[in-house]
């Protein structure tokens, strides 16, 4: 082990691809860790004995453990432990807010930068990927029939999770690819297609069947399942359902949801437009409005799609975004600008096409509920930029099409479903949910979290004692 | 994979297609449509359930060739497939006993009037039909629209069958005859729409017209299919497809379907170039 004396206070930089030349292409812009940059970097903990890391993940992953293995060169062996409590180690590597989670908490973090943990997670992952997953063995079927609803992460935790116990799992996905926003929203050059479509070649593997096409609420209802003969339910629905400003204009063509302006971009594949038949507009000029990980994440499309000029319109500061550091970072290096306290208050139009967006500026006034202090609009600030595109980036609300389909599930605030946070229970009995459909928009890692409790109660309700 | 299992050309450019999709059948009603995508690189195309069989578990498609995709769906033969099929998707239309009935179709749009008439006859309405095409040829359905209607008239463009003139000829010499009508539901271009709804207002009379914006996913997710009906914006995908005629801003409609019209004309030629290079 490393003394103390020369224990680096800095983590070791993670190779990118140059921001003048990823602006080009849809390729992965952060490149890993190499072998060497790994153990260096696990080098750094101190195997803090109380693991205040772990407690700040919402899996609470076995992280001295894992970052002790790398030290060992023991890679599959870490991603063992890891796998242990997350199933998507590859996905969360890459996704994870983890200054928010693990590495806020990070000793380190006191006197330097904390350690690199979700760097460290992503490199043991990819090696175990390079080396050929093991598949566990399979357990004994058990003639329990369990239907999962969703493919996004939640769903794809509670499939895997009882796939492994030996239920019957069929998952339903409504698109045609499955994945979820891992696969419709988050770009291929933060997440590539190909680290997701593994994990669902691995649950399949699992024996889990999966069928596309196929929307709950419309080709078959929640009780309809039921009466089909699954013993069990899981609703993984997600929350995409987007939300309008309700502004002026919004209907001129060349204003998207974010949802379409990725769906198109990354399901669809208009970035390859005409190989790939789905088209997508940008012009020269995009404003982007949000500031969330979604906003970036159009942002950073719109760029690579063409548009010479990209800003980002949010109404708080800086410090208020909720996109992940490292993502906002990135944007910024590839040339998008930020309008902060800012926000447009009408689209204005020209021959049916956007032709100018009109802002107006903020300020910060008092703290609010959440301590954040609340931007209030300027009197008199509007003032007018010329763009071709506006992508709408302020929020998605659980899709509707399930509780208006089952009449006695329960529905909370802007139609989230309620359910126990333990278990996922809602309030019919055999029918479980998890992930932005109960939470409101949230993380992937929150979403597995909850399938992982809903999986672990679906199996004691199945095996009657609950 | 969803099997072609009968092919048949009802013009030079709008073609039949009934498909095995099982599932769908089972619960597909008149006013819903399906996405499908032809092939990997295919885009999602929304098409009306025309017609539906439970027992046989298949779903009729009628379409016409109007770009690059419509074109290479109808290079597909009988036995072929298509990857992905999505359905029954949109509300089905609101059906019941209004009275007398009038549905017009108008080109294509006869294939999706067709269920929605025969569920409004079926329902106990006295169903009056009109449907029109630019020419004979380019006619289909006659049968079986007269079928379930009391009274069925033809236009045609040029008079080559049928009374010459449009839709709206017709409906407006009903409507000055003092016909009670309780009931218009049209399905065809949106000027056409546009047109009877047009007709209708003055006379207070419930008018249906079934929206076809562009869409992607036909879930609710995305957004694109967004229309204005009355003050507020509807997805036409999950809120409708059918809407009150009266409330719906059509112009808007108009503009926002060449959307892509550039982008559409690029892709069909790109196809072509690859097809001749084999
Ligand atoms: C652009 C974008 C970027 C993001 N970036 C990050 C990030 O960097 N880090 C992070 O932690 N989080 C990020 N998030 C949030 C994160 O992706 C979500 O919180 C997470 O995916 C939620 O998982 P889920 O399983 O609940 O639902 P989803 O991933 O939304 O999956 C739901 C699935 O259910 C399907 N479905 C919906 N209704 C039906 C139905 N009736 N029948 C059948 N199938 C249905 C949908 O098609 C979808 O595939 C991002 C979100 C977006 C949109
Ligand atoms: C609910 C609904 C039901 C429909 N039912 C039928 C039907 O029964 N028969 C039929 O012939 N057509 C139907 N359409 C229209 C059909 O989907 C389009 O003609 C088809 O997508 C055109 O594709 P293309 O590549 O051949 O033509 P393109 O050259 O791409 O487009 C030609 C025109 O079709 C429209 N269009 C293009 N892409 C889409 C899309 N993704 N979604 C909707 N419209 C699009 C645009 O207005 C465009 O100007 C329906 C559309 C909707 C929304
Ligand atoms: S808090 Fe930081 S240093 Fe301590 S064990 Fe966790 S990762 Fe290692
Ligand atoms: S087509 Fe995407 S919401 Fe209607």
């Amino acid at each position: 082990m490393t003394t103390k004396k020369t224990r680096k206070k800095t983590r070791e930089v993670m190779q990118t691809q140059q921001p003048k030349v990823r602006v080009h292409n849809f390729d992965e812009v952060a490149l890993g860790y190499t072998e060497e940059q790994a153990v260096a970097e696990a080098e750094r903990c101190l195997n803090c004995k109380k693991k205040p890391c772990s407690n700040g993940c919402p899996v609470g992953v076995d992280i001295p453990g894992f970052i002790e293995l790398i030290r060992e060169k023991d890679f599959l062996g870490a991603a063992k432990k890891i796998k242990e409590s997350n199933n998507l180690p590859a996905i969360c590597g890459r996704v994870c807010p983890q200054e928010e989670q693990c590495e806020k908490n990070c000793i380190l973090g006191k006197k330097g930068e904390p350690l690199a943990i979700g760097r460290l997670e992503r490199f043991v992952a990819d090696r175990e990927r390079e080396c050929g997953v093991e598949m566990p063995p399979l357990p004994e079927p058990q003639d329990k029939k369990v239907a999962v609803v969703g493919s996004g992460p939640a769903g794809l935790t509670v499939a895997a999770d009882l796939a492994k116990l030996g239920y019957g799992v069929t998952m339903f996905e409504a698109l045609h690819d499955p994945g979820g926003v891992l696969i419709y929203g988050i770009p291929q050059f933060r997440l590539p297609k190909e680290i997701v479509k593994g994990e669902i070649d691995y649950i399949q593997g699992l024996g889990v069947d999966l069928k596309v096409d196929s929307l709950i609420g419309r080709i078959q209802s929640v009780d309809e399942l039921l009466a089909d003969g699954y013993d069990a339910i899981f609703i993984g629905t997600g929350a995409g359902l987007p939300n309008f400003m309700d502004i002026p204009g919004e209907n001129l063509n060349g204003v998207y949801s974010a949802n379409e302006f990725l769906t198109r971009t990354n399901l669809m594949k208009a970035y390859q437009f005409p190989e790939y038949d789905t088209p997508i507009k940008v012009g020269k000029r995009t404003a982007v409005i949000g500031g969330g990980n979604v906003a970036m994440d159009s942002a950073r499309c719109a760029l690579r799609l063409g548009a010479k000029e990209v800003y980002i319109i949010y109404r708080r500061s800086e410090k208020e975004m909720p996109a992940r550091a490292e993502e906002i970072e990135h944007a910024v290096e590839e040339g998008v600008k930020l309008k902060l306290l800012c926000a447009p208050t009408r689209i204005i139009g020209e021959d049916g096409w956007v032709k100018a967006l009109e802002c107006i500026n903020f300020e910060l006034g008092e703290a609010d509920e959440s301590g954040r202090r609340r931007p209030v609009p300027i009197k008199g600030s509007e003032f007018i930029m010329e763009m071709d595109t506006v992508v709408m980036a302020i929020g998605n609300s659980p899709n509707p099409l399930i509780s208006q389909t089952t009449p006695d599930l329960k529905t909370g605030w802007r139609g989230v479903l309620v359910a126990d946070p333990e278990t996922g229970l809602t309030t019919k009995p055999g029918v479980y949910a998890g992930g932005d459909i109960v939470t409101g928009a949230a993380t992937v890692i929150s979403a597995m979290g909850a399938g992982k409790k809903a999986a672990a109660a679906i199996d004691r309700y199945l095996k009657g004692d609950s | 994979m969803y099997r072609i299992i009968e092919k048949k050309d009802l013009s030079s450019t709008i073609k039949l297609m009934r498909i095995a999709a099982p599932e769908i059948a089972k619960k597909a009603q008149a006013g819903q449509f399906v996405i499908l995508r032809i092939h990997n690189h295919g885009e999602r195309i929304p098409m009306t359930i025309a017609d539906y069989d439970r027992v046989q578990g298949t779903i009729t498609i009628v379409f016409q060739v109007v770009g690059k995709s419509t074109e290479e769906l109808a290079t597909l033969k009988e036995g072929d497939s298509i990857l992905n099929f999505l359905g029954p998707l949109g509300q089905p239309s609101e059906i019941k006993n209004y009275g007398k009935a009038v549905c017009i179709g108008g080109g294509v749009g006869v294939a999706p009037i067709y269920p929605i008439a025969r569920s409004l006859h079926e329902a106990g309405n006295k169903v009056i039909s009109i449907i029109g095409a630019r020419n004979d040829k380019m006619l289909f359905y006659k049968e079986e629209m007269n079928s379930v209607s009391e009274h069925l008239h033809i236009v045609t463009d040029d008079g080559s069958r049928g009374k010459q003139g449009l839709v709206t000829d017709i409906l407006c010499d009903l409507l000055e005859s003092g016909e009670q009508i309780d009931l218009v539901f049209a399905i065809g271009p949106v000027p056409m729409m546009r047109a009877v709804a047009e007709l209708t207002r003055g006379y207070g009379i419930k008018t249906f017209v079934s929206l076809n914006p562009i869409m992607v996913d036909g879930t609710g997710m995305c957004g694109g299919c967004r229309v204005s009906v009355g003050e507020t914006s509807k997805f036409a995908c999950i809120d409708g497809p059918d809407f009150d005629a009266h409330q719906v801003d059509f112009d808007q409609l108009l503009e926002r379907q060449k959307m892509y019209c550039q982008e559409e004309q690029d892709s069909k030629e790109h196809w072509h170039q690859c097809n001749c290079r084999g």
